[in-house]
């Protein structure tokens, strides 16, 4: 018999009783909540009269609405000019008191993005099944967890009993094999991959991302390898655990210590596939072959190298494809054959759960340091994830070389990846965005989303239009 | 959750692949805390001349004549016909509700997105996959005939033409069970606490961390 693999052992550890027909109850260790896809939840229990099976396996953070300027921050949620946001939040705030649940709330320094705080907190764990009303619940499978989004019916039956209903995925494993150049970042190789398999490439798969570049990535850029398995259209993306996912659990507040440490890091050894796993899918990209990319439409899958020039529907033979093309550069204002190196930004946005991390606050300022915001550039702003990636930026001096350069430096939460708060691009805007979504309207009604790598989105930034870093003298060589 | 045993209803065709849940609903009214009302909202960027938001009269706003649920034909309907990989993006279950809200009982498409697909089905909201090439004929006959009504049946899983055609297609046994009776899913795993309480007992002693 074929060895398993790493979801099949996620998955076998976590059944706690299978139907005939596959339908397992599957356990779940950890549940994120977030402001947005858990009010109507918290009131299906009330109508039932139900309460919470497992009170510490949730940990509630506000994040979606929160406002990211100084002056709004202030005061607690009085200080929210947006009065349905601020309902929202103090709604999660009664839920949470209502119930008795962990809440960082929003003037609390681990407060930030639901899938930042939970690794950076140790609340996501290698092995554990991670759940959040929140597609991009697939960042947590970076520590060899079963990790996935949830609708919010599902967040009301995961409060009531800590399982879920589910079927089996299949297993895909997507290995990204070699070393990838320099400036290539693991920004460029998810992107990469969306535009090889597709939006819906990896839908009814979870998703193992192996190989050697992949192995290279530290976690933060594991992270923002899984966090974007649902843009490949499937629901959970992992990776196997090794030194690197053990070292940086280490010594995080919910991380077992001492003799639980030794005794959980022993289990973790068999958090991978078995060398004779088989696979339903497997896909293999030479890692040598990724350049840095950027999305050009109004879906993750239209993605292209920086060198490469936009797409003419004209050369596209399937009609419905060759239609989706016209219809998105319609959207995006661009036009057939325009090389992407020559189109100029409005915006700039670094942050999101994809991209805004300390590695990724990093990246950027080592771009940002010693120039200027471009002045065609109306705005360009960093959104840390978290108040704790906050205070490291600002204790590394971060802060002020994105100061200096002209960037705003904001306060933590998910700001204009989904523009639900004040951060948001005016209709016919182009924005060099970090985030992982790039469809219409999705940073403000007709604003136009290119996705790219917290670097290259400062380039851009400085540049005025988009660039290859790898064409660009960085000057912080050897520093931060 | 209202039951789901035989629907008949006009079928509204959108015409467009990777319908994303952004689109269905946008995000400004994803703050409302509650279940209901997102039916004048569905698919707002497409449907309305400009931006809405939340707490508007959504009836007095200047509407796109274009967009097909604008067109008196499709105002009650209660099918929606669509292209591949619906539902993509977000797990907001908001994107559920408002095509309920607005009327509708179930989608046809070729394929959906795994969180959307499921999102569905708890909600009395059925996601029918039909091949490629049924989808397109069921385009082209919509599109030649004004009014279009289909009939699923979702006992002898059929969605059956006004010409008596039928077309078969597959579902879940379990979820089809929950449908045909309207059952709620968290009534029925609570069934199993014991279970549950066993599972945690066993799991506690391999792995105390994960309980810490
Ligand atoms: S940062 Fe964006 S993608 Fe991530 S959780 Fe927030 S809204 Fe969703």
């Amino acid at each position: 018999m074929a060895g398993k693999t790493l979801y099949d052992k996620l998955w076998d550890a976590h059944v706690v009783r299978v139907e005939d027909d596959g339908t397992a109850l599957l356990y779940i260790d950890r549940h994120l909540v977030h402001e947005v896809t858990s009010p109507q939840a918290f009131e299906g229990l009330r109508l039932a009269g139900r309460d919470i099976w497992r009170k510490e396996s949730i940990v509630a953070v506000p994040d979606h609405n929160v406002p990211t300027t100084t002056a709004d921050r202030g005061n607690g949620t009085a200080g929210i000019s947006d009065p349905i946001a601020k309902i929202q939040i103090e709604t999660l705030n009664d839920n949470c008191d209502e119930f008795k649940l962990n809440e960082f709330h929003m003037d609390d320094i681990r407060q930030g993005i639901v899938h930042v705080i939970g690794p950076e907190q140790g609340a996501t764990l290698p092995g554990m099944t991670v759940v959040c009303g929140d597609s991009h619940t697939s960042t947590h499978g970076a520590f060899g967890a079963l990790a996935h989004g949830i609708g919010t019916s599902e967040v009301e039956h995961v409060m009531a009993t800590n399982c879920l209903i589910q079927k089996k995925m299949k297993n895909m494993l997507i290995s990204v094999d070699g070393k990838v150049g320099a400036g290539v970042t693991a920004k460029d190789i998810v992107l990469a991959i969306i535009g090889e398999i597709g939006t819906a490439g990896g839908t009814g798969y979870a998703i193992e991302f192996a190989g050697e570049a992949i192995q290279d990535l530290s976690m933060e850029g594991r992270m923002t390898v899984c966090n974007m398995a649902i843009e490949g259209g499937a629901r959970a993306g992992m990776i196997a655990v090794d030194d690197t996912t053990i070292e940086y659990v280490k010594g995080r507040p919910y991380a077992p210590s001492d003799e639980t440490w030794e005794k959980a890091v022993a289990a973790w050894q068999d958090l991978k596939s078995d060398s004779d796993a088989e696979f339903d899918a497997e896909i293999h990209i030479d890692a040598a072959t990724i350049q840095p990319q950027v999305t050009w439409g109004t879906s993750p899958e239209m993605v292209l190298a920086i060198d490469a020039n936009v797409p003419d529907p004209a050369d596209e033979s399937d009609p419905v494809k060759s239609k989706g093309i016209a219809d998105a550069l319609v959207y995006m204002g661009l036009e057939a054959g325009q090389p992407i190196n020559e189109i100029k930004i409005d915006k700039a946005f670094i942050g999101s759960c994809t991209n805004s991390r300390i590695e990724d606050m990093r990246e950027a300022a080592a771009i940002a340091k010693g120039n200027k915001v471009a002045d065609n550039v109306k705005l360009a702003m960093v959104v840390p994830g978290s108040g704790l990636v906050k205070k490291q930026a600002e204790e590394e001096g971060l802060d002020q070389i994105f100061i200096d350069a002209g960037f705003e430096w904001r306060e933590p939460g998910c700001s204009m990846c989904l523009a639900m708060n004040a951060d948001r691009l005016e209709p016919q805007e182009r924005c060099a965005s970090t985030s992982n979504r790039n469809f219409e309207g999705r940073q403000g009604q007709a604003g136009r989303t290119h996705l790219l790598s917290p670097a290259m989105a400062a380039a851009a930034a400085i540049h005025g239009h988009f660039i290859d870093v790898r064409s660009i003298d960085v000057r912080t060589e050897g520093e931060a | 959750m209202e039951k789901f045993i035989v629907h008949k209803g006009v079928v509204a065709p959108l015409d467009r692949s990777n319908v994303d849940t952004d689109a269905i609903i946008p995000k400004q009214y994803l703050k409302s805390i509650s279940r209901t009302g997102f039916g004048p909202t569905l698919f707002d960027d497409w449907r309305y001349v400009k931006a809405g938001e939340p707490g508007m009269d959504h009836s007095k706003r200047e509407k796109r004549d274009d967009f097909v649920l604008n067109q008196p034909a499709y105002k009650n309907s209660s099918i929606l016909l669509a292209r591949e990989n619906f539902g993509c993006g977000s797990s907001r279950e908001h994107a559920v509700w408002a095509l309920e809200d607005f009327g509708f009982r179930a989608v046809i498409a070729p394929s959906y997105a795994d969180i959307f697909f499921n999102n569905s089905f708890k909600n009395g909201l059925l996601p029918i996959v039909l091949k490629e090439q049924e989808v397109d004929d069921l385009f082209k006959a919509v599109a030649e005939n004004e009014g279009y009504e289909l009939t699923v049946d979702l006992e002898n899983q059929k969605v059956i033409t006004p010409d008596n055609k039928e077309y078969t297609f597959d579902v879940d046994e379990f979820r089809k069970y929950c449908l045909l009776n309207g059952l709620d899913d968290i009534g029925l795993t609570l069934q199993h606490a014991d279970e549950i309480r066993d599972y945690e007992t066993r799991r506690q002693e391999q792995a105390p961390w994960l309980f810490a």
